[in-house]
């Protein structure tokens, strides 16, 4: 059943043309929880002398997660979109790692759904960014 | 001793364009993103040239709220990196051959950043101007507004605080 669950959701993301474009995968699904990933690519580099990704590119990952901890919710019937959305930098992405994000969906209305996220790498337990925004429900 | 004959202002021109272009062709993310720059005077317009793969709902189509985003920002960090680069070039501590990122340049962090989205993204080029409200010694605070047909009819605003990196005038 998770499985089957992971697989529609990537479907879903592969269906996306940006998230898909920037490797976006779905590692796991819960019910308003969303869980991808982005692999390390040289060309999101924003920084080329450190090798650092571009924050704009952990913005998108953020995003898309957002949008699916949404759609995963029980509550929610069809598409979203993002109303607004903050990203906190909190550190710098370690180059040549996968970036993971988590999103929950914690409050969802009849016209908003409050979400936030968080992303992490391998390095440390230490964030590389979080998220927090409203998005379109219904 | 004689003063120098001034430039003629075509070829100043010439360099501080070449100069900007150089500083988008150093950044891997810009390049693939395929965001522009026009400059007129010291002002930025940032340009996202429609791509199919910026698309993030296939159905109406609407640009991807990450890609807009992304595009904000880097908006953002052009207009404060070229402001400085630009008072720089002015009062001849930087010379326009020297401006690329890694060599005598760092970028500016970004310590946060949020972006409204005020209608979707239409599948055409976008355009983005940013303005430093204000810079101090290590922060600045920007915002930027992004339209597409219409100046007027703002697709997506944002603002955000960055940590300025000091420009290093020694090689």
């Amino acid at each position: 059943m998770a499985h089957q669950n992971i697989k529609i959701a990537q479907d879903f993301v592969d269906g996306i043309p940006h998230s898909k474009a920037l490797g976006m995968t779905v590692v796991s699904v819960g019910e308003g929880e969303f869980v991808m990933e982005m692999p390390y690519n040289p060309d999101y580099i924003g920084d080329p002398a450190t090798g650092v990704i571009h924050g704009g590119a952990v913005f998108a990952l953020l995003d898309s997660c957002c949008g699916g901890a949404v759609i995963s919710h029980p509550e929610h019937k069809g598409v979203t979109a993002t109303i607004d959305l903050r990203v906190d930098y909190m550190r710098p992405a370690t180059p040549g790692q996968t970036i993971r994000a988590t999103a929950t969906c914690y409050n969802m209305t009849r016209t908003v759904a409050f979400v936030r996220a968080v992303a992490t790498d391998s390095r440390s337990d230490k964030p590389v960014a979080m998220a927090s925004g409203a998005f379109v429900t219904g | 001793m004689a003063k120098n004959k001034p430039e003629p202002v075509q070829v100043i021109k010439q360099r501080r364009d070449a100069a900007l272009a150089k500083l988008g062709a150093s950044i891997p993310y810009v390049t693939y993103m395929g965001i522009q720059f026009e400059r007129r005077g010291d002002e930025l317009t940032a340009i996202l040239p429609f791509r199919d793969d910026l698309v993030g709902n296939p159905f109406l189509p609407a640009l991807h709220g990450g890609a807009t985003a992304a595009f904000l920002e880097v908006s953002c960090v052009f207009e404060l990196t070229w402001s400085t680069v630009w008072e720089a070039i002015e009062t001849g501590v930087m010379s326009p051959d020297e401006i690329a990122i890694g060599q005598n340049l760092t970028m500016p962090k970004t310590i946060d950043f949020t972006v409204d989205y005020l209608r979707s993204g239409l599948p055409r080029d976008a355009y983005a101007r940013a303005v430093v409200n204000r810079s101090g010694r290590r922060y600045a605070s920007v915002s930027v507004e992004a339209w597409q047909d219409n100046r007027s009819r703002l697709f997506a605003k944002a603002s955000g605080h960055f940590i300025i990196p000091d420009i290093k005038t020694d090689t």
